[in-house]
């Protein structure tokens, strides 16, 4: 049993590992280690394109990540004060959003927004005064909305599993002391949810960093980090991919850890 | 005049839920409409859709059939194949691990879940690609091995990225199992494997479940495990929809087979939620 779960782990990381270790490669060749060497790493740090992809990425993960872990708070408080059938409604929704494939959101915001766009922009253009009226298209913004309505159901998911497992008796003390609802949901109620809407923020930011599909279809003419990634790969196996992959390994990697202590906190205050 | 306690209340809550509500609807529900609309169109000559009324989308289903047997072979084995892999080592975790170094080996399972598909799985084509292992099979004199763009390496790909998510509902329901129970078998003279089959195989079924369900689902919409070890020879629904939408842009067939998609996956999901309730209450499956 013991070698059976070694060999799953090893399974699980020797891959990784792999990668890794080729991208220090001092050759081409992606076989044969030939010495150490992180020339690739200053390849992939000069590369204009990548740096392009990696500044897109890191905007449309910020503010993704930022608008699910608002909007998703709110939502995981405002359901609260909800009846049993219009929660139901939005339970649904947001477990829609979590099941319905990453590739059929895709699909579906690629035609929803072209459609709108095809009507909104011609009715802009006529209304415009100077020559050249501004065009809706496909961008920053709509990858930001797709990655932010998976994201927002998952913030709502846990912020909302936290929200169950709060005393109530602790709110209605401050309200008995005259706390405004503002001051008893300031000072009694954030603090004890803000752990779980971080490390919400961080998953929704890992989520939308490491996506592919949704933005390979809502991204129009920008280029994602994955994006990037994925078109290097078609073009062939270099030891600059590995040093591309093992930066973004490390990200997640520091991201994860962060979000799993502060979900952590959430355990031990329990 | 201050307005009514009531309304007031009503308002902030409408506040609240406002903006994800808005998101909801103009981000699921209304491109939902949208593909629904464009399955019963017609292909614009030119690409792109064209507004009809006609059931010709799904009545030409069949000429993608192949994606859709592909994926509805490939997803339940490698579901299956992922839960030979993840059980025993979530009984490990959950029963033989010390709890000292349990929170590090659960860690260790979880935390490639939450990186980079596309990185994980670029690690196998890389393993599996000519200069990987079938390279190493030139060195003992085996030439000619191809190991990517096969079956085999889909499934083998299916694994590695989702072993991480069926491992960990397993583990959870195991966790929660009653020692006592297990105690109490052994002292009424069961042997270890009847224990297994009697007790702890029975109360774990609703993590395998869950673990079943989920991966099954995710692999239902998978586009980059059969794109990179598959190779183009062996593709999935997803891999159709990308070629349909970003190809030969041939939007309403694209969206009849994302409708299609969407009608299987509830379907799994139906199914899958009605054994869990046959099996009795599933459990809370904790991802992070």
């Amino acid at each position: 049993m013991r070698a059976l779960v070694t060999f799953v782990y090893l399974f699980l990381y020797t891959p990784i590992a792999l990668v890794v270790l080729f991208s220090f490669n001092a050759g081409r060749n992606a076989s044969e280690f030939t010495g150490f060497s992180t020339q690739w790493y200053g390849r992939a740090l000069s590369n204009t394109f990548l740096m392009e992809a990696l500044r897109n990425s890191l905007i449309i993960a910020v503010t993704s990540a930022a608008l699910a872990a608002v909007f998703g708070t709110m939502a995981a408080i405002g359901m609260e004060r909800l009846g049993a059938r219009t929660r139901a409604i939005f339970d649904g929704l947001f477990a829609a959003a979590i099941v319905v494939p990453g590739v059929v959101i895709g699909i579906a915001t690629l035609v929803a927004l072209v459609e709108v766009f095809g009507f909104i922009n011609p009715v802009i253009a006529a209304l415009w005064p100077g020559d050249q009226p501004p065009k809706l298209a496909l961008g920053y913004g709509s990858i930001i909305a797709a990655h932010g309505l998976f994201t927002m159901a998952l913030v709502t998911m846990i912020v909302k599993a936290r929200i169950a497992s709060l005393g109530r008796d602790i709110v209605e003390a401050s309200s008995d002391l005259y706390a405004t609802p503002f001051t008893t949901f300031r000072q009694i109620v954030l603090p004890q949810i803000i752990p779980s809407i971080l490390a919400g923020f961080l998953l929704a930011f890992t989520f939308s960093f490491d996506d592919f599909i949704i933005a390979f279809f809502v991204a129009g003419s920008k280029t994602t980090l994955p994006i990037y990634v994925f078109a290097s790969i078609r073009r062939g196996v270099t030891p600059e991919i590995n040093a591309i992959a093992t930066m973004v390994l490390v990200a997640s990697l520091v991201l994860i850890f962060i979000a799993r202590f502060l979900m952590r906190e959430r355990t031990t205050t329990n | 005049m201050p307005l009514p306690h009531a309304t007031k209340r009503r308002l902030i809550t409408a506040a609240l839920v406002g903006p994800a509500s808005v998101w909801l609807f103009v981000f699921l529900v209304l491109p939902f409409i949208a593909i629904i609309v464009f399955a019963f169109g017609e292909r614009a000559p030119e690409g792109g859709y064209q507004a009809a009324f006609t059931f010709e989308q799904f009545a030409n289903l069949g000429a993608r059939s192949a994606a859709f047997v592909n994926t509805l072979i490939l997803a339940p084995i490698g579901a299956a194949a992922c839960l030979i892999v993840a059980y025993p080592v979530a009984y490990y975790l959950a029963v033989k691990a010390s709890p000292q170094r349990r929170l590090l080996l659960v860690s260790l399972v979880v935390v490639p879940f939450w990186t980079s598909l596309l990185v994980r799985t670029y690690a196998w084509m890389y393993l599996l690609g000519a200069r990987g292992i079938p390279h190493l099979f030139e060195f003992v004199g085996i030439e000619n091995v191809r190991l990517i763009n096969t079956p085999g390496a889909v499934l083998l790909g299916i694994v590695y990225g989702y072993l991480p998510l069926m491992i960990m509902p397993i583990y959870v329901s195991l966790e929660k199992l009653d020692r006592r129970l297990l105690e109490a078998s052994a002292d009424l003279g069961a042997k270890p494997i009847s224990t297994f089959f009697g007790i702890t195989l029975p109360l774990s079924l609703p993590g395998v479940m869950t673990g079943v369900a989920l991966v099954t689902i995710l692999l239902l919409g998978e586009y980059l495990i059969p794109q990179l070890l598959g190779g183009g020879k062996v593709f999935f629904i997803g891999n159709a929809l990308v070629d349909l939408f970003l190809q030969s842009r041939n939007w309403p067939f694209g969206s009849a087979i994302a409708v299609t998609l969407v009608v299987v996956v509830v379907i799994v999901l139906l199914v899958a939620m009605r054994i869990a309730w046959r099996v009795a209450g599933t459990r809370q499956v904790d991802l992070i």
